[in-house]
């Protein structure tokens, strides 16, 4: 098992460096440098080529890039003109909200789809199961947007039972606590993530369901719901970890939308702001950074799975 | 020795000798085709997906409505005489805006997942027959780009490169192959052990050759089903792109960039600016899932009915 690990992470690795070079040289064919920005529109040829020199940006390509990810490993995110503060500081502003409204998404997602998985496979065919399966292809196939349009009309604005725009609260604390505009959110995320996890749960379930052990149990005289509760919901999340793992990129990129929608304080609303200002910096260190996400949750669901099946250990 | 004895009833090869039915022998296009059929979802979907197409792509001819003129006079106007679905902020009437828009939509939808289909065709075809070294690197750069975040990339590209129809189906499809590429390699590393590969090889044909007429056709019932998939993601795209407010802008029309207008909104109570759109948008993806899935189904022969 170590074997495989070790490749892994060497496959990791290896595709780190390659998006790292991708995303960089994209950018950097996009935007070669942030002068025109800082000098302004008048700025001449000669005071653009001057600022350059001065701040690194004529080096060669390669040389630029090397700097940068040298810099970024320090801890270094380069440096925001429009926002005159540093891209690191700017991210450190946000990301607790970021990571609170992300994690509370996910953890709801786990603790609704694990019971409805079940509930769908036992009841499987009737008419709870048909309901809840045909609800969560619609809210599958919806966009993230349409969801959260369809709360906040429904919870906010026809019945004003919850708050429209999310909390614009500094501290997390006060952000935590503040349920009456968080909810909806929150709402959003969990019913998105809910509507793919329980279709794997459910047809996870469905196998377990048809397993001789399970058989066994029941023979024994053991209670029903002490057979799902001991036996099968261990055996049936083994799909919902790799789910998890490969949810770690929404962490920072899914949020976009709902942040926007919510005007919500966090990583995915300075991404839509950076976009609108042509924030360079901005976007390349969270470009970066989302990759690097997308990799780890790869990585992390590959590892969680090796370490929660002892079937794949022996492979 | 049959002398006055009746004649026999014609032979009828249609029937067994003993009860049932024996049908003909069907081609394995007709029996999915058959299995999709039966599939009642499928058939909405579809029903759906022409609805569109006809009312978007042939309503203009029938229905004039004012999309390119502004008409503060009329701006805001509900559902009414005149204006079947309402006017928004510019007095532009929405229905001839949905049908503009769906008419981007779709040709995006399709365009983008023309272009990851064909790439990751070319890619995974290459990567699968040839193996070895080339295979290695190609299914490398295939993780890398994989690993892009794909929204973010796709939004700073649209910002930069904007807003037409070509330029988004290009961005949207430059960053969708790498999945077909790999079911694509794949469906190819499983056919190219078949002995009609071997007899072409035989025969003397060349690599693009295979490819060209042997693996990708082959290869043919995957690559239609995560078209279908990529059409719906690409719509979807689309309309994020669009609702963020770097879609398409005036004088052309983009259901995503409806919305973004339409939530300034939301708190007003002008619901045909929010809802109607919505609906195109989230009936539109419903529909091409619906047919995706029952593609999947039909092609998959282990589930057929017999």
């Amino acid at each position: 098992m170590t074997a495989y690990l070790l490749r892994r992470l060497g496959t990791s690795i290896i595709v780190l460096i390659g998006i790292s070079i991708f995303i960089y040289l994209l950018l950097h064919a996009i935007y070669p440098s942030p002068a025109r920005a800082v000098l302004g529109l008048r700025a001449n040829n000669a005071q653009i080529a001057a600022w350059n020199k001065e701040n690194g940006y004529a080096r060669p390509v390669i040389e630029q890039y090397l700097s940068y990810m040298n810099a970024l490993i320090h801890g270094n995110l380069g440096y925001s003109y429009s926002n005159n503060q540093t891209v690191a500081s700017l991210f450190q502003e946000r990301v607790a909200r970021s990571a609170y409204l992300s994690g509370a998404g996910l953890v709801l997602a786990v603790l609704i789809a694990l019971p409805l998985g079940i509930f769908q496979a036992v009841k499987r065919n009737s008419l709870g199961d048909s309901a809840l399966t045909s609800a969560a292809f619609i809210l599958y196939s919806m966009p993230v947007f349409a969801l959260g349009l369809i709360l906040i009309q429904v919870f906010a604005l026809s019945f004003p039972l919850l708050g429209f725009e999310a909390s614009q609260s500094t501290s997390l604390w006060t952000v935590i606590g503040d349920w009456h505009d968080m909810l909806l959110p929150i709402l959003t995320l969990t019913l998105i993530s809910v509507a793919l996890f329980s279709r794997y749960m459910r047809s996870a379930s469905i196998d377990v369901l048809a397993q001789d052990y399970i058989k066994v149990a029941r023979a024994k005289g053991l209670p029903e719901r002490l057979v799902l509760s001991r036996h099968m919901v261990r055996n049936a999340s083994l799909p919902m970890v790799t789910l998890i793992g490969l949810s770690l990129p929404a962490l920072l990129a899914g949020n976009l939308i709902t942040e926007f929608l919510f005007n919500y304080q966090g990583l995915g609303l300075l991404f839509y702001n950076s976009l609108g200002k042509e924030d360079y910096p901005v976007l390349l260190a969270y470009t970066l950074i989302g990759a690097v996400f997308v990799v780890a949750g790869n990585l992390v669901a590959d590892i969680a799975l090796t370490v929660a099946d002892p079937r794949i250990r022996l492979a | 020795m049959a002398t006055g004895q009746a004649s026999l009833p014609p032979l009828d090869v249609t029937r067994a000798p003993e009860g049932g039915e024996v049908g003909a022998v069907q081609s394995g296009w007709r029996l999915a085709l058959r299995e999709f059929v039966r599939n009642r979802l499928a058939v909405v979907g579809v029903g759906i997906l022409l609805f569109f197409v006809l009312v978007c792509f042939l309503g203009p001819i029938f229905y004039h409505g004012n999309t390119l003129q502004a008409n503060l006079i009329n701006a805001h106007n509900p559902p009414g005489a005149g204006f079947p679905l309402g006017t928004d902020i510019n007095g532009f009437d929405i229905l001839g805006q949905l049908m503009k828009g769906g008419q981007a939509a779709l040709e995006i939808g399709f365009f983008a997942a023309f272009v990851a289909i064909t790439i990751g065709a070319l890619v995974g075809s290459v990567a699968g027959l040839a193996g070895g070294i080339v295979d290695t690197a190609l299914m490398r750069i295939t993780d890398v780009f994989l690993s892009v975040p794909f929204l973010f990339v796709v939004l700073i590209l649209a910002v930069r490169y904007g807003a037409s129809v070509l330029s988004l189906s290009l961005v949207i499809g430059g960053f969708s192959w790498q999945v077909p590429a790999r079911l694509i390699r794949g469906e190819v590393l499983t056919i190219r052990e078949r002995d009609f590969v071997l007899a072409a090889r035989t025969a003397g044909a060349g690599n693009w050759r295979l490819i060209r007429r042997h693996l990708l056709p082959n290869a043919l019932g995957v690559m239609i089903v995560n078209v279908t998939f990529q059409v719906a993601d690409a719509i979807l795209a689309v309309a994020y792109v669009g609702f963020l407010g770097f879609g398409l802008h005036y004088p052309n029309v983009d259901w995503g960039d409806m919305l973004s207008d339409g939530t300034g909104f939301l708190t007003d109570g002008y619901w045909w600016l929010i809802w109607p759109v919505l609906t195109c948008i989230v009936l539109t993806v419903m529909a091409l899932n619906f047919i995706g899935d029952a593609l999947r189904d039909s092609m998959d022969v282990r589930l057929r009915r017999r």
